[in-house]
């Protein structure tokens, strides 16, 4: 199985690419950040209880983002672009290779760096923005704005990173603002849970990255980048004898320990458990989180590091995983969210599900899909998220979909109805017009072109039907249909001025936002819009984040990658396969007998020749133009079901609705068909339950065990030594007996012993 | 033994005698200081030890013929005198305290 993966071309034909000194003021980025949680700090410190530490934060920020779209506007794109702040560790222990650990604070800005700093610090600016009116009224607001911060400056740290060792920080910085933000509200005992359990569940993730790295200092005998790409590219390790990396076990070891560092951290399976109970943060975290900085890391990783895991000549365990593991998450969570009844709950499944996309992305190599799905996917998810933020802030922290409808009509709450909208639309993947279906289409057409990649592909498909059925039952059971909410049991100390309702419902009247959320969910839904003309931009290259992607080490591999492009087809996707970087063969046999030249049999102008002999044809068509047919059904099929099962009544003269009021929809009338099933989705599979008796209540139990060793083992010896003093001292004791004649005579009696001895032995 | 014995037959005074003498003192004033409780009796016979000693230390002076145990002795002496009215004071406060003389009444320091 594993050898049936396209075979690369060999390592002499890709060539990694140059570097060249970047400009010298990138640490800035960075460091606007951290400046940003000190202001904040500074901030805590003096009682500041204005919206200061927010502008500081969306200021800073603000700047931080201006910078990267300056440096990226100098970036020659033919470079990746190497910026040594300063030497951090220089080790020597001897003088053979392997035996000298150096690397610098500095940065590596290829294409990859520079995509994924552009949405970070972009989007970390507007959530700032919408935060600065979220979070208005709480004490912790500076708090808040701090650790908000220190997460934007371990996510550029992670991202910009030119050493394995300085992206550990940034990763291991990244799970510390999540375990400090999720747990925000550290009163509530069911926030302190969740922080520790993402705290805890990211580091089983980051013991594999660790182990990865040590693996990769070892085997390398460095954690540079430039030095450790240059060394994959020849294809050897970085001892004395220069071993070809063909040989080696760690060359598909390596792979295998980076990939659970990346499972753990973009919540895949089976260690995604985190991720939705993080929705007990404030929502602009949850938005932080699943858009742009912590969620996107283990794609970032796995597409950093591409070049190892499609390393020709060895086994393809890491990226097999990859795909399937992704492939699954996908399917799995998105049946979950289907059962959920919290509307963040469902936008966080639905995130597990998209990541599980890019994943799939990843394995069956399109690094190109993946990237371009965590870019649109980083827009409209924090959409999503901000845009249901809205809905429980003005609701006094109603999430249940069940006592929500018809915000349509509710005034004040257009445009985050129409922002919701697109949001959902780009999730479901609605043809043409969204973003979210470009990005996804192009992983799925790539799953299905790429040998054994198959299954994946319709288990992919199979997922974005269910997710445009769950996206949009959201949508059609809270935002549209007959006016009726509930509001929830939060209570606001701020200054709007509706004290006297929440909770006695008829009295309850639902703030709507400000301009700074209106503002910021605006923004987010035109960057959806603007993404997709991204994506035609340049289109015969793959589009804005193919040319990007194209130019990094993740394009090392990629069909996109503009390296010795062949131009000269017309079909987007034609022409992307004509400058092939592998041979796609589904066995050796024909890959030898078709293309004995080995890596351009897209250039005759016969793409779908070229897959009739590795991934076969849909329909009779080229997979990658079927898939735009096939995907844009099956998302309108999945917002039908949702429209008739969850829609209002009537739905607008279309007749597809049945829903009459905000809790029934004709849907829970199908449940009991479904028997058990429903119940077992709505419980998440019993995944947590699962994980308690498998893991928890065994460890709960070994540490009782523990206890009780400790305490009569450890504790009897140490009370055992102490008492040894004691039980001499109470020997010793009767001699002293209190009376003068007792203590007289003893004198007495040694003065005859001693003139004894004198007159025996003198 | 002999030279003892033989100074006796002679009926002459010698350094043995007084050391006897001292050690008879010594020997005394230690049996009455433990069998006795009383804490006057002790202390006198802590002096009859002093003297004891004393003597052995001048019957030494005069047998080597210079005065350094002589010397000793007035000191002993001095210093006795000193000892004796701290002494009495002790015990004046001790009988005070608690109406009794008894050594056994101060046992406070059993272990």
């Amino acid at each position: 199985m594993f050898e049936s993966m396209p075979a690369l071309l060999g390592a002499g034909s890709a060539d990694v690419l140059p570097t060249t000194v970047g400009p010298g003021w990138l640490w800035l980025v960075p460091i606007l950040a951290l400046a940003g949680c000190v202001a904040c700090g500074l901030c805590l410190a003096m009682r500041v209880r204005t919206k200061a530490p927010a502008w500081i934060v969306v200021g800073l920020l603000g700047i931080a983002f201006v910078l990267t779209f300056m440096g990226y506007s100098g970036w020659d794109s033919a470079s990746a672009q190497v910026v040594k702040v300063f030497e951090w560790i220089g080790l020597s222990w001897g003088d053979s290779a392997g035996q000298s650990l150096s690397f610098n604070f500095g940065f590596y800005m290829d294409g990859l760096s520079w995509l994924w700093m552009l949405f970070v610090t972009g989007l970390g600016t507007l959530i700032a923005l919408y935060a600065s009116e979220y979070m208005q009224g709480d004490k912790g607001y500076a708090r808040f704005f701090a650790g908000f911060a220190l997460f934007v400056f371990s996510m550029a740290c992670l991202v910009m990173a030119d050493n394995l060792v300085l992206l550990y920080l940034g990763w291991e910085g990244v799970g510390l603002c999540s375990y400090l933000l999720i747990g925000y509200f550290y009163k509530k005992p069911s926030a302190v849970a969740a922080a520790k359990k993402a705290f805890i569940v990211n580091r089983i993730g980051d013991l594999g990255l660790a182990l990865g790295l040590f693996l990769t200092f070892v085997t390398f005998g460095t954690v540079q980048y430039d030095e450790l790409f240059a060394l994959i590219d020849q294809g050897v390790a970085g001892d004395m004898a220069r071993t070809p990396l063909s040989e080696m076990w760690q060359t598909w070891a390596i792979p295998l320990l980076l990939m659970v560092g990346a499972f753990g951290k973009s919540a895949q399976l089976p260690l995604y458990v985190w991720l939705p109970d993080a929705m007990e943060g404030p929502t602009p975290v949850s938005a932080l989180i699943h858009a742009a900085t912590m969620v996107t890391a283990g794609v970032y990783l796995v597409a950093r590091f591409f070049p190892l895991f499609a390393f020709e000549g060895v086994p393809h365990y890491a990226l097999w995983t990859v795909g399937w593991v992704g492939a699954l998450t996908a399917l799995f969570s998105s049946t979950i969210a289907m059962a959920q009844f919290d509307i963040k709950r469902i936008m966080a499944y639905s995130t597990i599900s998209q990541l599980g996309y890019m994943f799939a992305g990843l394995g069956v190599l399109s690094t190109v899909g993946a990237a371009s799905h965590v870019f649109t996917h980083a827009f409209f998810k924090a959409l999503l998220f901000l845009a249901c933020g809205a809905v429980m802030h003005g609701f006094a922290g109603q999430l249940d979909l069940r006592k929500l409808s018809g915000l349509w009509s509710v005034p004040g709450w257009r445009i985050v109805c129409v922002t919701m909208l697109i949001g959902c639309m780009n999730l479901a993947g609605v043809p043409l017009i969204t973003a979210g279906y470009w990005s996804k289409d192009m992983i799925m057409a790539e799953a299905f072109v790429t040998p054994g990649g198959q299954i994946i592909g319709w288990i992919l498909l199979l997922t974005a039907g269910l997710t445009a059925y769950y996206t949009f039952r959201v949508f059609f059971r809270v935002f549209v249909g007959p006016v009726s909410f509930e509001p929830g049991d939060e209570h606001h100390d701020d200054e709007h001025g509706h004290d006297n309702g929440h909770g006695g419902g008829g009295g309850f009247h639902p703030h709507a936002p400000g301009w700074a959320v209106n503002t910021v969910l605006a923004v987010l839904a035109l960057s959806s819009f603007a993404a997709i003309g991204l994506y035609f931009t340049d289109k015969p290259n793959g589009g804005f984040v193919g040319n990007l992607v194209g130019d990094s080490t993740a394009g090392y591999v990629t069909p996109y990658g503009h390296h010795g492009a062949d131009d000269g087809h017309d079909d987007a996707h034609a022409a992307a396969e004509g400058d092939v970087r592998f041979v796609l063969v589904a066995d050796p046999p024909a890959h030898a007998s078709g293309d004995a030249t080995g890596g351009d049999h897209g250039a005759d102008g016969t793409p779908d020749a070229a897959h009739a002999s590795s991934g076969g044809l849909i329909l009779g068509m080229d997979p990658h133009k079927a898939m735009y047919y096939i995907s844009a059904v099956v998302g309108l099929i999945g917002i039908l079901i949702a429209a008739v099962l969850h829609g209002p009544l009537g739905m607008g003269g279309l007749g597809l609705g049945t829903r009459t009021e905000a809790a029934r929809s004709k849907a829970d009338e199908l449940l009991p068909a479904l028997g058990p099933v429903a119940r077992w989705a709505q419980h998440k599979w019993y995944v947590d339950e699962f994980y308690d008796f498998l893991l928890r209540t065994p460890l709960r139990v070994l540490s009782h065990v523990f206890h009780a060793i400790d305490k009569l083992l450890v504790d009897g010896l140490v009370n055992g030594l102490g008492l040894l003093p004691r039980a001499m001292g109470s020997a010793l004791r009767p001699s002293q007996s209190g009376v003068l004649q007792g203590y007289a005579a003893g004198m007495a009696g040694g003065l005859v012993l001693l003139l004894v001895i004198v007159l025996i032995f003198m | 033994m002999h030279l003892l014995a033989d100074s006796m037959v002679m009926g002459q005074v010698t350094l043995a005698h007084y050391l006897l003498l001292s050690a008879g003192l010594f020997a005394i004033g230690m049996i009455g200081f433990l069998t006795r409780r009383n804490l006057i009796i002790m202390f006198l016979c802590t002096e009859m030890m002093f003297q004891a000693a004393g003597l052995a230390l001048i019957a030494f002076s005069r047998y080597h013929m210079n005065h350094t145990g002589e010397v000793f002795v007035i000191f002993v002496l001095t210093i006795a005198a000193a000892e004796a009215a701290l002494a009495l004071a002790l015990v004046v406060l001790c009988f005070k305290r608690r109406e009794s003389l008894d050594a056994s009444a101060w046992s406070e320091l059993r272990g």
